[in-house]
């Protein structure tokens, strides 16, 4: 596997195939989660150990298992994974467990985890398949984040609130207040305002990649000898 | 027929395979962690309990010292729920015990009460609740110090018709818009003080035995953020 391969994985996991964006897969914890940076981040990074593992760990064993009964073979897998990951932050990340609580289980049921292990790992070696898992996992953190972000703004007039549950008491300092003295906005916190967050930066990226398309267009047409003028009009 | 009875054999076999493999990374990742996650969950419930009932209060194992007391009306429980004892020099000093107030905007909202052994209120703190949030949710710490208007109350010191919120012609704040919350605490918190009127003797009379968490038996572990 070259570098080529890897840059391609990660421009499909970030960009053209993002799991929050362009899959719209794994809307659950996405919409939940999402209402504060430091939820959003972590709930995303552990989804992103996740899919890492999930794919890391049925790749090599996808020789093995008959077709019939894949499925279940991968939700037990993910399940076991998801459940090491879970024990591992009851343990060590006591104040963050608390703060995810039941949607760390839920990352079993999370669509994307199975789609990318159905999908990727279970015909491709173990090398790309760990990176594919990587990647889209970094593209559900990033935008996962980013409305994290746009939600703690407009719901709480804060950033980076409650890091120091995740963290501990050191990055109590981290809070940066955007808009002083902010009395909150409701509906950025609750449900819908995910749903109105997420739609607006499904509608910006698919405007940068309109753009995108028509800055190409006019650049070849641009290369090419302009043709006859009768046929520009058409 | 047979070739076919052959081929399920087979795939069961393989799956019973991964589930022994499963099943064994699960077992050996308990047995690493379990130590420390009943650790670092004995620590969250002391630092809980020290919110409400001040370490100098008591010189015993705080936590050792639990009973389980039967589901009542007046702790609006409805199942067995464990009461913590504190004791300066083997006298009785302090019970935390568990309470929930069935009546919020949105469900039910699970406190955890400090008494001391004359009856006044040492702390009382929201241990989960599903209240809106920026509306009902000041009866948290980390949002408002209103649930610090219980310290010190006593049945002495507020009369039965004091327990009520303002705007009911009692005693307690409330912030406009929202009072359906605090209601419903100020009526849990004055039942949990009448509980232990009832049952101050018993409850630091029996002995000690092994009790489920704080806050887990009766209120599924909700994110209190």
């Amino acid at each position: 596997m070259n570098i080529n391969e890897i840059k391609e994985i990660f421009h499909n996991g970030i960009w053209k195939q993002n799991t929050g964006l362009v899959q719209l897969l794994g809307m659950c914890p996405l919409l939940a989660v999402s209402n504060s940076v430091v939820n959003a981040l972590s709930l995303g990074l552990a989804t992103t150990l996740v899919m890492t593992l999930s794919n890391a760990t049925v790749s090599p064993v996808r020789n093995y298992v008959p077709n019939e009964i894949r499925i279940p073979v991968y939700i037990l897998i993910i399940a076991v994974l998801v459940t090491v990951v879970q024990y591992a932050m009851n343990a060590y990340m006591y104040g963050l467990y608390v703060v995810l609580g039941i949607f760390i289980p839920l990352i079993v049921t999370n669509c994307i985890v199975l789609a990318r292990v159905e999908a990727f790992a279970g015909k491709n070696p173990l090398l790309p398949s760990a990176v594919d898992g990587f990647a889209m996992g970094i593209g559900l953190t990033l935008v996962l984040t980013l409305l994290g972000g746009m939600r703690e703004v407009l719901g709480h007039g804060t950033l980076f609130a409650g890091f120091d549950l995740a963290l501990g008491d050191f990055a109590k300092s981290w809070t940066l207040t955007i808009i002083p003295d902010y009395h909150g906005f409701l509906l950025a916190i609750l449900p819908p305002g995910a749903f109105i967050c997420l739609g607006l930066m499904i509608a910006a990226r698919n405007w940068l990649v309109l753009r995108g398309e028509q800055k190409a267009r006019a650049k070849k047409l641009q290369m090419k000898p302009t043709p006859p003028a009768p046929a520009a009009t058409a | 027929m047979k070739r076919m009875t052959k081929a399920a054999f087979r795939t069961a076999v393989n799956l019973l395979f991964f589930t022994v493999i499963g099943t064994a990374i699960l077992a050996v990742t308990y047995l690493l962690t379990h130590e420390r996650i009943a650790a670092t969950e004995d620590e969250a419930r002391m630092k809980l309990i020290s919110e409400v009932a001040p370490p100098n209060l008591y010189d015993n194992a705080l936590l050792k010292d639990t009973i389980q007391v039967e589901a009542s009306p007046l702790l609006g429980t409805d199942e067995p729920t464990p009461v913590y004892r504190g004791r300066m020099q083997g006298q009785p000093a302090v019970v935390i015990l568990q309470a929930i107030a069935p009546d919020g905007y949105s469900g039910r909202i699970s406190l955890i009460i400090a008494i001391t052994a004359a009856g006044n209120i040492s702390g009382v703190r929201v241990v989960s609740h599903k209240e809106t949030p920026g509306l009902g949710d000041y009866i948290e710490i980390l949002k408002s110090k209103w649930i610090t208007l219980f310290n010190g109350k006593s049945f002495e010191n507020t009369p039965e018709q004091d327990w009520k919120v303002k705007k009911d012609g009692g005693q307690f704040d409330y912030m406009s818009g929202a009072t359906i919350s605090p209601r419903a605490v100020v009526k849990a918190v004055n039942k949990a003080l009448q509980y232990f009127a009832a049952h101050r003797e018993t409850l630091f009379a029996s002995a000690p035995q092994p009790a489920t968490p704080l806050g887990e038996a009766a209120s599924s572990k909700e994110a209190t953020k």
